[in-house]
């Protein structure tokens, strides 16, 4: 599938496409398919999101899976820090991203 | 301590406004981002990858307790409570909000600080020896000139916009704490056969994906001439240095390209036209800058010795303390690679306990090393024992200065956005493999830095033990390199063979410092052991 990421103009935290608005939780990504392009260009027009692109990415049984591990890190926060990440009570959160 | 003037404070004011202003217009819509970036990176704000960043500079890595306590109350009150020492002397902070920047620029303005040139193609924070006007071992203080070159630095209109960024360290001792080979210029304060203080250029230098050792091009430039001839290579450096391809526009490349011979001509000649333009400054302003380096007042007869009863302290003070200058006073560096801890890492109440005790026990003195460690230069040796005290109370007693435990990291992938693979639980795991003191002491003296991508901001290739995260198809990836250094024997590290993955790397470590353990003769170090054995029998352990 294709996702859609990019950053909240204001605060900068990175938000994912779910197919009306933007969402902090990479599981609410929808998959965008050809539309990517368009998509970002009425929304960085809009001033909701900066520094948008399309990635891969794939739905299993957990959700939505970035392709890549940058993308995985991005959607969840620093490995190194669990307490800052979207799952700070989860201390496995980290084993999603490798 | 450099003091601002009227000037000094006006230009940063002045900044922080015009910024306030250009957020705005970024924020209402007026300005795309393709229009606010250039203007964004200007002020050190980064976009990384989870949140935007702010890299303020730490001139020469020099700072007051008023100014270390603001860079607590930024990272509790702007960002999530600790802050990232980095290896340029400067503190990052990951997770700043856009709309809130101006506020923490204006912060900044107030204790005399910015994020100016933290950033983009300009000559950036100007780095020096964290131990300047402290070392028992320095012929002069850098950081006047380090002042100097700052100032002229600063703004310089014909150096905004050069082929590629600009990194210039400034030494005035034998010993090289500053990595200064390995800038684009490294400056050694030396003094010649008449008594004179000059400036000797080493032009060239630079990390990366093409590591060069900068040469030698002038043995001494005359005080006077120091801002003349910095500009003589800029000018240079500015006018044939590659702008075609960004991965050859450093300086280094042009140096290497034109070679030491002819780019050494071309600054000697634009140099002889400079002096007919009268550039340089007054020396009056370099005495003026001066003035404000004096020693603090160290009290005469100070007690010398240490009570050295308490055997964790006297680790720490044999590990992480050097000579000072003074009698009775030593130098003091704050380990911030607690074991299993990140790299350069400060919580905003441990900036906060430093920023105390400099100002009781370091006469209001602090610096930023490359290492991303804290110095307090200035302790009386009668106040040590109290000082690692509460230092050690709040998680800051480690000892392990230039041990298998201070390991230099760059963020990686866990906060940059050009990384490949993360650094800091390589680190995280090598430091916890390696954490008992007595393991660290049978091991000795070993420099091990971290990369997660070629950029190198993690010094991998100055290590004695490198390693390079790379992208292996999607997964993770560990080059390992030995033999490198960034001392007065700077050397560059040499990649073993086929890289390992995460736990891969650890062991691999584990093996290339027990070849050492068993090779080393009568105490070498490490890359003393490295240097005579060779590459062979670290290959042959590592990969038969």
């Amino acid at each position: 599938m294709k996702i859609l990421t990019g950053n909240d103009l204001k605060h900068g935290h990175v938000v994912w496409w779910d197919g009306e608005q933007w969402s902090k939780f990479v599981n609410s990504a929808a998959d965008v398919g050809d539309r990517g392009e368009a998509i970002i260009a009425r929304e960085e027009g809009a001033q909701r999101v900066f520094a948008a692109y399309v990635i891969d990415g794939e739905r299993d049984a957990d959700g939505v899976r970035p392709a890549h591990i940058k993308e995985r890190i991005r959607a969840l926060g620093p490995t190194v820090r669990p307490d800052l990440t979207l799952k700070p009570g989860d201390p496995d959160a980290s084993n999603w991203v490798i | 301590m450099y003091k601002y003037d009227q000037y000094d404070q006006q230009m940063v004011d002045t900044r922080v406004a015009e910024f306030r202003d250009q957020v705005r217009r970024r924020i209402d819509g007026s300005l795309t981002e393709d229009q606010f970036r250039p203007l964004r990176l200007q002020n050190g704000l980064y976009l990384q990858l989870h949140a935007y960043m702010l890299r303020v500079a730490i001139p020469y890595g020099t700072l007051n307790s008023r100014q270390m306590t603001l860079l607590g109350d930024i990272a509790d009150k702007y960002d999530r409570g600790y802050g990232h020492f980095t290896t340029r002397q400067n503190i990052q902070y990951n997770w700043v909000k856009l709309e809130e920047t101006p506020d923490i620029l204006a912060d900044l303005a107030s204790v005399e600080m910015h994020a100016i040139q933290t950033s983009g193609n300009c000559i950036r924070n100007i780095s020096s020896d964290q131990y300047a006007g402290a070392a028992a071992d320095e012929i002069v203080d850098p950081r006047p000139y380090a002042e100097l070159l700052r100032q002229w630095s600063s703004f310089h209109p014909e150096f905004l916009t050069l082929p590629r960024k600009f990194k210039i360290a400034v030494i005035a001792s034998e010993t090289d704490r500053a990595a200064m080979k390995l800038h684009d210029i490294g400056i050694q304060m030396v003094k010649n056969d008449k008594g004179e203080i000059g400036a000797r250029f080493f032009v060239g230098g630079g990390m990366g994906r093409t590591p060069m050792i900068g040469p030698m091009i002038r043995d001494l430039v005359p005080l006077d001439q120091l801002i003349t001839y910095s500009e003589a290579c800029l000018r240079v450096y500015n006018r044939y240095g590659r702008r075609d391809n960004k991965y050859k526009a450093r300086i280094k490349i042009l140096v290497h390209e034109l070679g030491k011979e002819e780019y050494t001509r071309q600054v000697e000649e634009e140099f002889a036209h400079l002096l007919t333009q009268d550039i340089e400054p007054p020396l009056a302003e370099l005495e003026r800058i001066k003035a404000m380096f004096v020693d603090p007042p160290f009290e005469a007869g100070a007690n010398d010795d240490l009570d050295l009863s308490d055997p964790d302290f006297r680790l720490w003070v044999e590990r992480n303390c050097a000579d000072h200058k003074a009698p009775g006073y030593i130098v003091a560096t704050v380990s911030l690679k607690p074991v299993g801890g990140i790299p350069g890492d400060a919580s905003a109440d441990q900036i906060r306990l430093m920023a105390q005790l400099a100002k009781d026990c370091s006469f209001d003195e602090l610096r930023v090393t490359h290492a991303q460690n804290i110095v307090f230069p200035h302790v009386k040796k009668a106040d040590l024992y109290k000082v690692w005290q509460t230092l050690d109370e709040a998680g800051l007693g480690t000892a392990n200065l230039d041990t298998v435990g201070d390991i230099i990291a760059c963020p990686g992938l866990d906060y940059c956005s050009l990384a490949n693979a993360r650094s800091i639980p390589v680190a995280q795991k090598i430091s916890e493999r390696f954490g008992s003191a007595e393991k660290q002491a049978e091991i000795g003296e070993l420099k091990l830095k971290i990369s997660g991508c070629i950029n190198a901001c993690g010094h991998h290739h100055a290590g004695h033990i490198g390693i390079l995260g790379v992208d292996k198809k999607g997964v993770e990836n560990y080059q390992l390199l030995l033999g490198g250094s960034e001392g007065a024997d700077t050397s560059l590290g040499q990649i073993t063979g086929p890289g390992f993955d995460e736990d891969g790397i650890v062991a691999a470590v584990e093996t290339a410092i027990n070849v050492y353990l068993r090779e080393r003769k009568n105490g070498e170090r490490f890359l003393d052991t490295y240097r005579r054995v060779g590459m062979a029998p670290f290959k042959e352990a590592l990969y038969d």
